[in-house]
């Protein structure tokens, strides 16, 4: 569904990307893992078009989507969920929902206001509210829930469950695992190693800007030398 | 159903916006046709606020160039003016058709910078357009251009008299109000509210910002034409003064001191601003000392504006 191939990203004259190249596949749960400073995040920027890349090509739905503004992007059908939620303070949670409404997958099934309310109940109550009003597992519901409603073929989370309590963390691990299962291709950064493994098919190691290893769970667990190598863990 | 507005300040803005529907009864009564010559300029100053709110207060866009379409809404009705042309329907299509293209053209350059680059660009346009018609002797120059008869409508829309003139300008102001709430809570508008806090986020989710904006741009400087039409029609006298970089910095005072980014805060903000300015010039001649000294004090302290002020008597459950 989604290909990097030998992408390499600069922020002005610093490189920062060194030739990534890796492959998500229809209806699977993919991690980028790596440290903090790796280039998992600048990895996300350059699918978006927020930060082009240099050179190399990325490939979504075998259209080349490289170098394409990211309103372009998002309109093939690709909903980010970006590290520290980002969403919208100025506008309730009924706005931050309905203003991003849209069927890019051109999905059958779509995702509409109700559908989010059902899939993340605890936003329910809080529709009115402003965006800064709102806690931070509520934030990332409303920013999980904001992506859905472009009805995205894939959905990439970045930092899915950084800074909440272990409980709300929880939840959202369950409601990915449900998007999965609705056949959701998926691609997810997260610190939470032991939660990726249940979830993901695939992980890429990313370290220094390139990807230094990749494999399933089973791989990942078999090999507890990379997590102290690449993971510091 | 419910009729009464359930807030303070809506019951404010709902009564302020009778007093104004009512007014020229009032001020025929009391005999002071004065004051309705105030009001008149107070609301079309009111409109040319709104329109520059929708872009700064909603869309972020701080422009210090927007009383050059109030000069081009002026000249459009004074040009035709001079070569005889006074059917108002063409002085609205030509202010609609000139002060759109201008904010197409100039949206277009000025849209792809942002903060202090896109204030001094706006300022710049702004200028060039005061400049050319300083230099247009053909129209009066420097000196402006005398405007003998108004904008001819259809005697059940004439603006000869002033009470017509009045409620012409009363109801733009109310079509601009309605206009700007629909189009804010609008898809719209939401896009533009959340491109000011966060624009790349925006493109992230689909949307050409860029193109919002834009477009956004347009119908700001559209409204202030149709502003700057009503203005030449009511002083009959034009000249490139009523588009001076001042004049832009006083909608911009008059917005924030209302309120940016609210409904009624550019109306209540122009009242104020036009209120203090006639008043306080008859108490001392030194009056700009003392206004400058309000102004500084509101932007330190009066965080929200009026509106802000007004807001805080609304409690928590009337806010919704």
């Amino acid at each position: 569904m989604l290909e990097l191939h030998n992408v390499e990203t600069f922020y002005g004259s610093i490189q920062v990307l060194f030739g990534i190249t890796l492959t998500l596949d229809q209806g699977k749960v993919t991690t980028l893992i790596g440290r903090n400073g790796m280039g998992k995040t600048t990895t996300v920027n350059s699918i978006m078009g927020t930060v082009p890349p240099k050179s190399g090509e990325i490939r979504f739905n075998g259209e080349n989507i490289s170098g394409k503004p990211a309103h372009v992007v998002a309109q093939r059908g690709i909903g980010l969920v970006p590290e520290g939620r980002q969403i919208f303070p100025n506008l309730s949670v009924r706005e931050n929902l309905i203003a991003t409404a849209a069927n890019f997958s051109k999905s059958s099934d779509s995702w509409d206001l109700d559908k989010v309310m059902e899939f993340f109940p605890t936003l329910k109550p809080r529709l009115g509210n402003m965006g800064n009003q709102l806690s931070g597992g509520e934030q990332q519901m409303l920013a999980i829930g904001r992506a859905l409603m472009l009805n995205p073929g894939l959905l990439i989370l970045d930092e899915a469950t950084e800074g909440l309590a272990p409980l709300i963390r929880q939840e959202i691990w369950n409601r990915l695992q449900r998007l999965k299962q609705s056949g959701l291709t998926i691609l997810l950064i997260d610190k939470n190693i032991d939660d990726l493994s249940k979830i993901a098919d695939k992980h890429y190691i990313i370290a220094k800007g390139t990807v230094v290893w990749e494999g399933d769970s089973n791989a990942l667990a078999a090999q507890p030398e990379l997590k102290s190598k690449y993971l510091g863990i | 159903m419910r009729i009464l507005p359930r807030t303070v300040s809506a019951t404010v803005y709902t009564g302020f916006l009778v007093l104004l529907a009512i007014a020229p009864w009032i001020f025929s009564v009391i005999d002071e046709p004065f004051y309705l010559d105030l009001l008149s300029r107070g609301l079309i100053l009111a409109v040319a606020a709104l329109s520059l709110n929708l872009i700064l207060g909603y869309g972020g866009m701080v422009s210090l160039g927007h009383a050059a379409y109030i000069g081009i809404g002026a000249y459009c009705v004074g040009i035709p003016a001079y070569y005889d042309f006074y059917n108002g329907w063409l002085h609205l299509g030509l202010t609609v058709l000139v002060s759109g293209l201008f904010a197409l053209v100039t949206g277009a350059i000025c849209l792809r910078t942002k903060g202090v680059y896109f204030i001094m660009i706006t300022l710049a346009f702004s200028q060039m357009v005061y400049f050319t018609f300083v230099s247009l002797e053909e129209y009066g120059g420097d000196d402006g251009l005398v405007i003998y008869l108004r904008s001819e409508f259809p005697t059940w829309l004439s603006m000869d008299s002033p009470v017509a003139l009045y409620y012409w300008i009363f109801t733009v102001l109310l079509i601009t109000l309605f206009f700007i709430h629909r189009l804010v809570h609008a898809r719209f508008g939401r896009v533009i509210v959340g491109s000011r806090f966060n624009e790349d986020r925006m493109q992230s989710l689909g949307y050409s910002t860029y193109r919002y904006r834009l477009s956004c741009y347009v119908i700001s400087g559209v409204i202030c034409g149709i502003a700057g039409m009503l203005l030449g029609n009511f002083t009959s006298f034009i000249s490139p003064e009523m588009m001076g970089w001042t004049r832009s910095g006083e909608l911009i005072f008059m917005v924030v001191m209302g309120g940016a980014g609210t409904l009624f805060g550019p109306l209540v903000g122009t009242a104020a601003f036009v209120f203090l300015e006639e008043f306080l010039s008859r108490i001392t001649i030194y009056w700009h000392l003392i206004f400058g000294l309000m102004l500084i004090a509101l932007v330190l302290f009066g965080k929200g504006g009026i509106h802000g002020w007004l807001s805080a008597f609304d409690s928590e459950e009337e806010r919704g």
